[in-house]
């Protein structure tokens, strides 16, 4: 039978196993396997705008043109003018009067931002089918139908991080508020 | 009391609270809902049938029977969401938004919550796809959906909101819309997942880390920054929605939940954090997901949604079939906190009475409120008007305005506003 005493000692038994467990044991599972950054070079495709992940290469707009005709311009039309709001790369002024027009040229405060997303999402299509290479000479094109680089100059993990953005100051960082 | 075809109610009997009808809230509570009246989109009410009441036919004969997955009553087909036309130049992109008009509660069936993706709805297999953790950590991790459901879990109910819902109020003519069609871009669902702290407790986060880019999956592979602060706090790596597996749309196998924040930031399809110093400056958080003030500089990492409410019944594009007290209800929700108080008003904001609050008040959530109302006949301007635990109290269209300014598109939060004119028509208007 179930006394009053069986059941106390059950308590303390109980109580004995929980109360000793330290904090840290308390949550057991550990699953995660090890994996080295280099195993990673392929999957992790974050470039900031530090210059960190960027892959080795270059590219000029001169050569970005060719590249853009053919896997940018059916969407974008030619020379980044767009066939849509969102779709439109080039010009605009964020100081104009009424709603401006917010692109590459005239609002993105980071070049990194460029070859980041272009990497990543773009063509959006057939995201992440371009070369290395490629999103360096494309970036580059864009840079340069915006007035921000020469047609000539050689973009490189180095240099893309020195494009000085015409709104680079245009931005207000909030996240200490949270 | 007695009873005439004015909805059930003498209008004398009725204990007013507000202007233009409002009605005390507690008067629901006394009648029940028989006398009620229903704002329809379309159909009104069998008003009075006479004769005898016969049993129906389905009570005559057995029905089919149990089903392997359930679907809704097939009289609920008009239960949609606004699904938009695919666009070639933007394969996968857009968005659709529930109908809040027609929904109770503060839960959003999986199947209608809101929807907003930039590269379509990947099919992930979730035997192969893996959560990667790396950057500035002691130990770089990665971990399989099947290891991941073996971990301790919590489970909330959170609002999630897109920064870009109800942005057409900004504009300077009143958007002839309904509630589905301006403010669809809210939902509320369980989610049940990892706090993240438990996996980057495991991967052990380095001191100089700041930050976390949360990427996604998706043809776009969404980047979005999240400050660690935040990460440490309440955010999760959610595997369920509403106690099913994430639906693919929101994300299968797995997303980032980033409670009370802007949508886009809780990553669907995560697949990497990478613990970083500064914030990445991906393209979703500078081109866009900014809001630019009047100055032209722009506000970047505005991330909690406005304090904010909504009457979804009546609301625009719905009509009052006829004269008499009718159950105005809404939702309202906050991202700093759980809702206090809702107040709502018949004409137009000069005069406010509290509405009852009928569902849970928790934290980050949808909270379901409703009043009595008696139409009678005349024009009149609903709008509700929530407070928040913080003590937020939901600005009007322009005092919003004077603070966002008209050139920002996300982030509205102002009151709503739905205009009755004398034919019971509702629409969306600016007061
Ligand atoms: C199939 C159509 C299509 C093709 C091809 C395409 N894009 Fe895009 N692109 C889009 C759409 C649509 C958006 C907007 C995406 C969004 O808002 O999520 C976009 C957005 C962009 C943006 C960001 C614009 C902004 O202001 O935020 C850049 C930069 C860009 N594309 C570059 C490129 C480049 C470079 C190529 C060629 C390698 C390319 N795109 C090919 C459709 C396309």
């Amino acid at each position: 039978m179930f006394t009053l005493k069986t059941l106390k000692f059950c308590f303390a038994l109980i109580s004995a196993v929980f109360l000793s467990l330290p904090a840290s044991q308390a949550q057991t599972v550990r699953l995660g396997q090890a994996i080295s950054e280099s195993q990673l070079s392929n999957f992790d495709l974050v470039a900031g705008p530090d210059g960190s992940g960027f892959p080795a290469g270059s590219g000029t707009a001169k050569a970005g043109k060719a590249v853009f005709d053919s896997k940018c311009a059916a969407c974008h039309a030619a020379n980044g003018e767009g066939v849509s709001g969102n779709t439109k790369l080039v010009g605009g002024d964020i100081h104009s009067e009424g709603n401006p027009l917010r692109t590459v040229g005239s609002y993105w405060p980071y070049a990194s931002t460029l070859f980041d997303f272009i990497r990543r999402a773009m063509p959006a299509n057939a995201p992440k089918s371009l070369s290395g290479e490629e999103v360096y000479q494309v970036t580059a094109y864009l840079l340069f139908l915006n007035d921000i680089i020469d047609e000539e100059e050689i973009l490189n993990k180095e240099s893309l991080t020195e494009v000085q953005m015409p709104n680079k100051d245009g931005f207000v960082d909030l996240s200490h508020l949270h | 009391m007695t009873n005439t075809k004015n909805g059930g109610f003498m209008s004398d009997e009725l204990d007013r609270v507000a202007g233009n009808g409002l009605i005390n809230r507690r008067h629901l509570l006394k009648v029940g809902l028989g006398g009620l009246g229903t704002a329809l989109a379309t159909n009104t009410f069998g008003a009075d049938a006479g004769g005898k009441l016969q049993i129906p036919q389905w009570s005559q004969q057995p029905g089919p029977g149990t089903s392997s997955y359930g679907s809704p009553s097939s009289f609920t087909g008009h239960l949609q969401r606004s699904a938009g036309t695919p666009n070639p130049i933007y394969p996968g992109g857009g968005a659709s938004r529930s109908p809040l008009q027609h929904l109770q509660g503060t839960i959003t069936p999986n199947s209608l919550h809101f929807e907003r993706h930039h590269s379509g709805v990947p099919a992930v297999d979730p035997a192969q796809h893996k959560l990667v953790i790396n950057g500035l950590v002691d130990q770089p991790l990665m971990f399989s959906y099947e290891d991941l459901l073996k971990y301790p879990m919590v489970s909330k109910i959170y609002f999630l909101e897109c920064s870009g819902n109800s942005g057409t109020l900004y504009g300077n003519t009143p958007a002839d819309g309904s509630a589905q069609s301006i403010h669809g871009l809210v939902s509320c669902a369980e989610w049940t997942g990892i706090p993240l702290s438990t996996l980057l407790d495991e991967a052990g986060v380095k001191t100089e880390a700041k930050w976390i880019a949360a990427v996604g999956a998706d043809g776009a592979s969404m980047g979005r920054s999240v400050p660690l602060a935040k990460a440490l706090d309440d955010v999760m790596v959610a595997l369920y929605q509403n106690g099913e597996p994430i639906r693919p749309e929101q994300g299968y196998p797995m997303r980032l939940f980033v409670p009370g924040w802007e949508g886009n930031i809780s990553v669907k399809w995560l697949t990497q954090l990478k613990l970083t110093r500064e914030a990445s400056q991906f393209r979703d958080e500078t081109s866009k997901y900014t809001d630019t003030m009047t100055d032209r500089r722009s506000l970047q990492f505005t991330f909690p949604m406005g304090t904010k409410s909504l009457i979804t019944s009546p609301s625009g594009q719905m009509s009052l079939p006829h004269k008499g007290v009718y159950k105005v209800t809404g939702i309202a929700w906050s991202g700093a906190g759980s809702i206090r108080r809702v107040e709502v008003s018949a004409d137009g904001g000069r005069s406010w009475a509290d509405a009852m609050i009928e569902s849970h008040q928790s934290d980050k959530a949808l909270a379901r409120f409703s009043i009595p109302w008696q139409w009678d006949g005349g024009d009149g301007i609903l709008q509700s008007r929530a407070t928040d635990s913080a003590g937020n109290i939901q600005p009007s269209r322009d005092a919003h305005l004077a603070e966002r300014g008209l050139i920002s598109f996300y982030h509205y939060h102002g009151i709503q506003s739905w205009g009755i004119n004398t034919e019971g028509e509702i629409k969306n208007v600016y007061t």
